[in-house]
Formats: structure tokens, C-alpha cells, sequence
């Protein structure tokens, strides 16, 4: 990447969950950066911590959730330390969010251009009709047909692609800077998630906006994103240009998980599984938490963790790059 | 059988669910002495408040046991005749709980037929049965309590009335309440009906009737009984206001809820211990029952949990 | 709209009638209502025409018609334990009651409702587990020992407040207010607090626990992520869904305020129309039964009207809904 000062930068991150049998750590030591403009694609397991990662940056784990370590820079300010009236003035205005299942992230009892037209007046200074004329424009942004009128629509009266539509245009109507993107189009229908996709994609190019996406899909990163992230028990565990991980991945674990994904120019008799299931919290394993499962763990591997190590093209959380160990088969 | 039936109990995970919670054993607990002082009443009670020959008009009024003027003969103070307020409650909790637990009993007798039958024959007879329960369930239940009781006393002369008015609160008090039962139990009637072993024995020929008794009415009795659990709570309460109201059990034969109403007259001159002991034993017996209904609701259903 | 309205009332009908139908019964089979009337001395010449008189020779259905025709103008005839017309009695009861159930529901609602939010927005506060100890009282304790209690405190001990009765009225026209007079604003204190407690803590329980409900939803986590204040979160986008529940229950439970103002009338000798009520059951006067019954059915029958027109005003899916169905029928 190129050395523009990120945008937002997270370091050695940590989330824990006080529970009544001790402590789980939900994330550990994530570090990533994402620079201006750009789009960084998390993948990985479920529970892997790639959502979690994105409550934790707009600040709404769900509780007894809580950052226990490590620091959020949005351009080069820290904002894990603000107070929550500081942070309501980030959520929207820096940093936009959007949530996974449109069905139930619109509120029922408001029309969409109410729900816009507020959050606008939250964050820029703008009058009635001017915040009315504005979400009328966002809402044609993002595809809504004939918005001047479906405006005072309520959300049941949209179609699930549609809702989220207008969930997008929620997400980006006071202009942010960087939106958390946690599943997009999971919920939706396959036919309605390459649109969806598109638009968010062109969306954030022309608003110049970064995005951190947040997904299991590797189609949608590898069609989206610049750089991505791939995540396991709560751990990056490789990250890189989104081609060099897709087509070269270096730690075994993304290695299995590209294997796992069905090529499109050639037939293969069986797709290879990763054996095994990732660890829950309260069992990840000393050393590297892909222990278990690694086909290529050796000693080392089962006493301690490795940080995220230079491999070439990627940066990735293995052993096998620690240029002090002799090359392993 | 029954035997085997409590070795059963015992076993199983009601009774695990209910020795690891402390609010159940304490309402338990409540409960038992509430329905034991009742029951024993005539033996344990330290006077019988109906023997008009122990009754001393000098020891009227006397304040309980631990104020200055008080009496240890009458541990919670004595009423205008000088009866034993103590001695009074537990008789009159006696009488409390029999309508009580009568009137459960003929709401469930009711209601669970009416369900069994909706449920089953479904058609007009489900319609029209589920209709008029729906129309009554519109209507607060004490409410018909009061109309049935007063309609029994218009039909009835006064001196008949009299001397059936304890059946009559139990009708009353019954019949207000059987719809909560018919409902419940269609619903789980209509899960039952369409189950194999209900088409398995309609095969074999058995009459309508014989499966519905047989085979549906089993099935559908753990529901049954944790709502007469927590309507027993209601039921006591139910007859506590009718009596208080002068229109439930005869005052022959003070439940409760007559005693509240006639310590009710010595409030204003400060005798307070005559209508409140009475009041404080009510909401004991009555909280104790609900909080062991709730506990049985969620133990026989860990999904609502 | 209107064809929902006139749907309902005509679902309304059915059961009025069915009232009508068990009122007229009471009224014309219970008892003997000629024999109560004529008095002690009286010929069967007098019987006859007593008998020609109120139509009691006339077919069951002819009878029924005259009594709804008769009930509609508001006419039911002699009380028999007070000789005077039974619409005139609770002509002068109604203001008593209607006023004393009004001041309740005003009670459990502008109280209950806040106490709700309260506890639900602040759950670990000690506040919140005050309130809920509180209500638990609330709920157990029957309406009629709460009163006693109330007058034993602020009565008998305390001397502040009547024990019983409206204190000084005024007459409006045909309407007697205790609203204009210190002591019947004293004087409705206590009873109006008796009557109100119990739908107060039962309001106060329902709307903690949907407004725990909707706090958990995508769309107030949404709505937070979009920075909007909290006040507004709370107060607009949660309470408002909160209310759709709210007001079915509620609704229902102000029909019971009407029913448990007999106990409350009677433990403050209230002269409302609880207290004729009771008076009439303890003496079999029919008539005034029979009225009652169906004033009440009435008040609850007008109830579901306002509560399915307050839900329709709320609600924008069941407007659609409505919509929809009415024109597939």
C-alpha cells in the first residue's frame, strides 16, 4: 500500500467478556489500518470476531462486552477513550454503519425520509426542506424508484433489496468518512447481492469513502475489497492486497479456507475442508489458537503465538515466517 | 400405583428444579403453615371463636400481644365480642380455602370439558364454545362473580339463600374463571388430536368419548395444572373480595374476607389489629400459592424461561 | 378507515346483544318481578293488568325487542329496592364513578408508564429494583386491603386525607364534580390511588418488559449507530414501539378499573355507581343489575373500539395490512 496516513488504525485491539466463569477474550491484538478511500475486507469463520471487531470500532459491543485493551485512531485521533456523547457524534457523521438483516434495522413506525431527514438534522446543520430535498437525492442514490414519492413510505412497504437500499443511504446520508459494513447481503436474496454490492461499491468510489467489510462471502471481498483481513478466534491472522491473499495465501489457514471455495474456470472432484472447528472462547489453545488444526504445526507452534510476520506479498501470523526458523516442509 | 407415582416424583426433575429454588421452598413453606393452620384449626386454635359460651365481652378490643394493654392469651389482639383474632383467622382461612380450592376445582371441571370437547369435535361446536368463552374472558371475572351471585339471590329466597351460599360463592366464583381452563386446553387438545396415537386408537374403534378420556385428557393435564395453581391464588382472593363486599359466604361461617370487612368498622377508632391480621394472613396464603404457581409454570415449561 | 371502523363496530353488535339477551333474561325470569312490585295486598284483577302492563303476556321475542328498544332510550324500568327509575339512579351515580376511574387511569398511566421506562432503560439501578420490589406488592395485594391500608396510614394515624365520601360537590348542570372543591379533591385522593395501583404496577411491568424487548432490536442499535441522541432513541424510536403493545393490555385493563371500582367504592363509601351496584346485588334489585351489565358491556365494547383505533393510529403495518385485506374482500 501506499504510505497516505490512515484513516483509521487499530491497534493490538482487545475486547473481553466478563462472564460468571472468568473472563473470555473476544478479540486479541487485532491490528489493521485502513487508509483513505480504501476497502478492507474481513473475512472468516463465524465467531471469528470479524463483527465483533466492528461493534467494537463504532463503540456498541453489546454489553458485558468492553475494549480491555489497545487503541482506535480515526485520522490520527484516538477515539477509544471518548465519552459516549463524543462518540454519538462520530457514530453517523465520521463513521456510518451498516447491519446485517435490512428486515429489522429499519424502524417499523417511521417512514424512511423521517428516519433520513433525522439523522441528517442529528449531524449536519440543515433545515426541514432542505434535509427532506437531500434524503429525496439519497434515496435516488441508491436506486429507489420514484423516491419523491415512496419518501414517506413506510419500511414494510419496500422489499427486502430495497430496505437495504435505504439502509446504505441511512449509512452514508451525513457523509462519513469510513463505513463499517458488518454482512451486507448475507440476508439477502443471491440475485439481489451483486446489486447491492455494486452500489455499495460505487458509492463509497465516488464519496471517496473507506469501508470495512465484514463478510464470510470471499466472492464479494475478492470482487470488492482492496486489501482483507482474515481473522480466526479473535485473531488477524493474515492480511494483505486482496489478489496476493486470494490467489497466494500464506498461512495455512487461509490457504484452507481459498480451498475451500469452488474455483469457476475448472471442475474439481471434492472440495478440500479445513478438519476440525475453530475453537470457542473459552478453549482457544496456547501458542497459535490454529494449532489443532494446522497441517503444518510443529513445536513451536503449540508454545507460543506468533504477531503478525512479513511473508512475502502478505503479512501473516505464522511461524513458518519467522525468518530464524529453518525452512519447513 | 401411588406409590410409585411419589417414588416417581421424587426422581424426577420437578422435584430437582424445586429443592434448588429457595423462593419455591419458601412459598412452600408459607403455604404449608398457611393450609396446615387451616386445616387444623378446631384442634390447634387456642379458642373457637363460634363458642359463644368462651366468648368474654371484658375482653373485647384487647390490642396485640406485644402492646402495652396487650394479652398474651390473645396473641394478635381480640374483636368487639372478645373474640381471639388469632383463633378467628384460622377458621376463617379454613373457610377461604375450601371455597378456594372448591371453586378451582369447578372452573377446571368446566373448562377442561369444554376444551376437550372444542378441541376435539372442533366444527361449530369448537366456534361457538370458543366464542362465548372469548365474550366472557371480555369481562373481569370478579365482575361475573358478582352478577352470578347476585342473579342466585334474586332467584332464590332469602332463607335458602342462606343456607347455600357457600356453594353459591363456589359456583360463582367457578364459573367466572373456567375459560383461561377451556383454552388452554383446546389448544392442547388440537396438538394432541392430529398425534398418531389418538389416530391409532380411533382406528382400533375406540368410541369418541373413550379417547378423549383415555388418551387426549392425559396429555394435556400439566398445563392444566399449573394454571389451577395460580388460580387457586385468585380464587382466594375472588371470594376474600366477595365476602369483603357482604355478597360471598355467610357470616355464619367468616372467611377472610368477612373478617376484614367487619374489623373494617373499628379502623377509624384505632382498633387496626382486627382488620389488618386477618389482611396480612390473606396476602401470605395468596402470594405464597402465586409464587409456587410461577415457580411450576417455569419448571414444567424451561422454554419460557 | 372507515370501512375498518364500521367493521368493528359491527363486531361489536354480536356481542351487545348477547349481553342484552343474558340482561333481559335476568330481568325477566329472576325472581318475580310482579309479586315485587304490587307490594304486600294486591287482587288478580290488579296482577292482570299488571301483567298486560309490562308486557310479560307478550312472546319471548316480542319482549326482547321491547326491552333493547327500551334500552337503547336508556329506559330500564323501577329499582326495586328504591322505587325510582333506573336511569335517573345512575344518571346521578355516573359523574362519582367517572370521575374516580378517570383520576385511576390518569394514575396508572402518567405514573405507570414513566416507572416503566425507567426500569427498563436503567435496569441495575437501585431505583429500578425498588420499583420492582413495589410492584410485586402491587400486584399481590388485593384492592381492597390496599385501601384499608391507605386510610389506616393517612386516616386513622396521620389524619390528612377523608376516609370517606366525595366531600363538597359541585352541580354542572346535570353533572356533580368533586374537581372545583378542596375537600373533594382531599377526599378523591385515597381511592383514586387504591383503584389506580394495581393497573399502575401491572402498566409498569408491561412496559419494562417490552421496552427491554425493543431495546434489543437491530433497529435501536441502528438508530444508536446512526449518532442520534439518546433522548431521541429512547424516547421516540423505542417508546413508540414499545406503545403497540402497550395499549392492547392497557386498554383492556382501564375496562377493569371499572369492575374493581365496586371494591374501591365500597371501601370509601364512594357514591358511584359501584356502591349502587353492590347495594343492588346484596337486595336482588334486579333492574339496576341488569342496566349495569349493560352499561358496562357498553364501556368495554367502546374500550376495543378506542384500542383498535389507537393501534390502527399507531401502527403504519397494520394500516397497510387492513388495507390490503379490505381490498382483497
Amino acid at each position: 500500500m501506499t504510505a497516505a496516513p490512515p484513516l483509521l488504525e487499530v491497534r493490538n485491539l482487545r475486547v473481553e467478556f466478563p462472564s460468571r466463569r472468568g473472563t473470555l477474550v473476544a478479540l486479541h491484538d487485532v491490528s489493521f489500518s485502513i487508509a483513505p478511500g480504501e476497502i478492507l475486507g474481513v473475512v472468516g469463520e463465524s465467531g471469528a470476531g470479524k463483527s465483533m471487531t466492528g461493534a467494537a470500532i463504532i463503540r456498541l459491543l453489546e454489553p458485558p462486552g468492553r475494549i480491555a485493551g489497545g487503541q482506535i485512531l480515526l485520522e490520527g485521533r484516538r477515539i477509544d477513550n471518548l465519552s459516549q456523547d463524543e462518540m454519538r457524534r462520530i457514530r453517523g457523521r465520521r463513521i456510518g454503519a451498516i447491519f446485517q438483516d435490512p428486515l429489522t434495522t429499519l424502524n417499523p413506525l417511521y417512514t424512511v425520509g423521517r428516519q433520513l431527514t433525522e439523522t441528517m438534522q442529528t449531524h449536519l446543520d440543515l433545515s426541514g426542506s432542505e434535509a427532506r430535498a437531500r434524503a429525496i437525492g439519497w434515496l435516488e442514490m441508491v436506486g429507489i424508484p420514484a423516491a419523491a414519492q415512496r419518501i414517506d413510505s413506510y419500511p414494510h412497504e419496500f422489499s427486502g433489496g430495497m430496505r437495504q437500499r435505504v439502509v446504505i443511504a441511512l449509512a452514508l446520508c451525513a457523509e462519513p468518512r469510513l463505513v463499517v459494513a458488518d454482512e451486507p447481503t448475507t440476508a439477502l436474496d443471491v440475485s439481489i447481492q451483486a446489486q447491492v454490492i455494486a452500489l455499495l461499491k460505487r458509492l463509497a468510489r465516488e464519496k471517496n469513502t473507506s469501508m470495512m467489510l465484514v463478510t464470510h462471502d470471499m466472492g464479494v471481498i475478492a470482487e470488492t475489497a482492496d486489501r482483507v483481513a482474515v481473522m480466526y478466534a479473535g485473531r488477524v491472522v493474515e492480511i494483505g492486497p486482496v489478489r496476493e491473499v486470494v490467489k497466494h495465501p500464506h498461512h495455512p489457514y487461509s490457504i484452507g479456507l481459498m480451498n475451500s471455495i469452488p474455483p469457476l474456470d475448472h471442475r474439481v472432484e471434492r472440495l478440500a475442508q479445513i478438519d476440525g472447528a475453530m475453537p470457542r472462547l473459552n478453549a482457544v489453545p496456547p501458542g497459535c489458537p490454529y494449532n489443532p488444526r494446522c497441517p503444518k504445526v510443529f513445536d513451536r507452534c503449540i508454545v507460543e503465538r506468533p504477531d503478525l510476520l512479513d511473508a512475502g506479498s502478505t503479512r501473516a501470523a505464522c511461524w513458518l515466517y519467522d525468518p530464524a526458523e529453518p525452512p519447513h516442509v | 400405583m401411588a406409590a410409585a407415582a411419589v417414588s416417581r416424583f421424587f426422581d424426577s426433575d420437578l422435584w430437582w428444579s424445586f429443592s434448588r429454588s429457595p423462593v419455591a421452598v419458601l412459598s412452600a413453606a408459607v403455604a404449608l403453615l398457611c393450609i396446615g393452620g387451616a386445616l387444623l384449626a378446631p384442634w390447634i386454635a387456642p379458642q373457637n371463636p363460634f363458642d359463644l359460651a368462651t366468648l368474654n365481652l371484658s375482653d373485647a378490643f384487647k390490642p396485640p400481644a406485644w402492646a402495652e394493654e396487650g394479652d398474651t392469651a390473645f396473641p394478635l389482639g381480640s374483636d368487639d365480642q372478645g373474640r381471639d383474632v388469632l383463633s378467628a383467622i384460622m377458621h376463617g382461612a379454613r373457610v377461604s380455602l375450601l371455597v378456594g380450592v372448591c371453586a378451582v376445582l369447578f372452573s377446571t371441571l368446566v373448562g377442561v370439558s369444554v376444551g376437550l370437547t372444542a378441541g376435539y369435535l372442533g366444527g361449530t361446536a369448537d366456534a361457538v364454545l370458543m366464542r362465548i368463552a372469548d365474550i366472557q374472558l371480555t369481562f373481569p371475572s370478579i365482575l361475573v362473580a358478582l352478577l352470578v351471585d347476585g342473579v342466585v339471590r334474586a332467584a332464590l329466597p332469602r332463607e335458602t339463600h342462606d343456607q347455600i351460599a357457600l356453594f353459591v360463592v363456589i359456583f360463582a366464583i367457578g364459573i367466572s374463571n373456567w375459560p383461561q381452563f377451556a383454552r388452554t386446553v383446546r389448544g392442547s387438545t388440537l396438538v394432541e388430536r392430529n398425534k398418531e396415537y389418538v389416530l391409532a386408537a380411533r382406528v382400533i374403534g375406540l368410541s369418541q368419548l373413550r379417547i378423549m378420556l383415555t388418551h387426549v385428557l392425559p396429555n394435556v393435564l400439566g398445563p392444566v395444572l399449573v394454571i389451577a395453581t395460580l388460580n387457586l391464588g385468585f380464587a382466594i382472593l375472588a371470594e376474600a373480595t366477595l365476602s369483603f363486599l357482604g355478597v360471598g359466604v355467610p357470616p355464619t361461617q367468616p372467611s377472610l374476607g368477612t373478617l376484614i370487612r367487619i374489623g373494617n368498622d373499628f379502623l377509624m377508632s384505632g382498633e387496626w389489629w382486627i382488620t389488618i391480621f386477618p389482611g396480612v394472613a390473606l396476602v401470605a396464603m395468596v402470594l405464597s400459592v402465586n409464587l409456587l404457581g410461577d415457580w411450576l409454570r417455569d419448571a414444567l415449561n424451561p422454554r419460557l424461561r | 378507515m372507515f370501512a375498518f371502523v364500521l367493521s368493528r363496530l359491527l363486531q361489536a353488535v354480536p356481542v351487545m346483544l348477547v349481553v342484552a339477551l343474558i340482561s333481559f333474561a335476568m330481568f325477566a325470569y329472576v325472581g318475580d318481578p310482579v309479586s315485587i312490585m304490587l307490594g304486600q295486598d294486591f287482587t288478580e284483577a290488579q296482577r292482570d293488568a299488571l301483567v298486560r302492563d309490562l308486557g310479560l303476556d307478550q312472546p319471548f321475542f316480542v319482549q326482547f325487542a321491547r326491552f333493547v328498544g327500551n334500552a337503547i332510550q336508556g329506559e330500564f324500568g323501577l329499582s326495586y329496592r328504591l322505587s325510582r327509575p333506573v336511569a335517573e339512579l345512575i344518571a346521578e351515580r355516573a359523574p362519582a364513578t367517572l370521575e374516580l376511574a378517570s383520576c385511576a387511569a390518569a394514575i396508572a398511566l402518567f405514573v405507570g408508564v414513566p416507572m416503566g421506562v425507567f426500569t427498563g432503560l436503567y435496569r441495575q439501578s437501585w431505583l429500578s429494583r425498588f420499583f420492582l420490589t413495589f410492584s410485586l406488592i402491587g400486584v399481590s395485594l388485593p384492592t381492597f386491603l390496599i385501601g384499608i391500608l391507605l386510610i389506616l396510614i393517612f386516616s386513622v394515624w396521620l389524619g390528612w386525607l377523608p376516609s370517606f365520601g366525595r366531600g363538597d360537590t359541585v352541580q354542572i348542570g346535570s353533572w356533580s364534580t368533586g374537581f372545583l372543591t378542596g375537600s373533594g379533591l382531599k377526599a378523591l385522593v385515597l381511592p383514586a390511588i387504591t383503584l389506580g395501583l394495581f393497573q399502575l404496577t401491572l402498566i409498569m411491568r408491561l412496559v419494562r418488559a417490552e421496552m427491554l424487548e425493543v431495546l434489543r432490536t437491530d433497529y435501536i442499535k441502528f438508530a444508536r449507530a446512526r449518532g442520534l441522541a439518546d433522548r431521541s432513541v429512547n424516547f421516540g424510536h423505542a417508546l413508540k414501539n414499545t406503545l403497540v403493545p402497550v395499549i392492547t393490555i392497557a386498554g383492556l385493563q382501564f375496562g377493569s378499573i371499572i369492575a374493581f371500582a365496586i371494591v374501591t367504592e365500597t371501601v370509601f363509601q364512594w357514591p358511584g355507581m359501584g356502591l349502587l351496584f353492590i347495594q343492588s346485588v346484596g337486595a336482588a334489585d334486579i333492574p339496576v343489575m341488569a342496566a349495569y351489565l349493560l352499561l358496562i358491556a357498553l364501556v368495554f365494547v367502546t374500550i376495543n373500539l378506542v384500542v383498535d383505533l389507537l393501534y390502527y393510529a399507531v401502527d403504519p403495518r397494520l394500516r397497510a395490512d387492513r388495507g390490503a385485506s379490505a381490498r382483497g374482500t
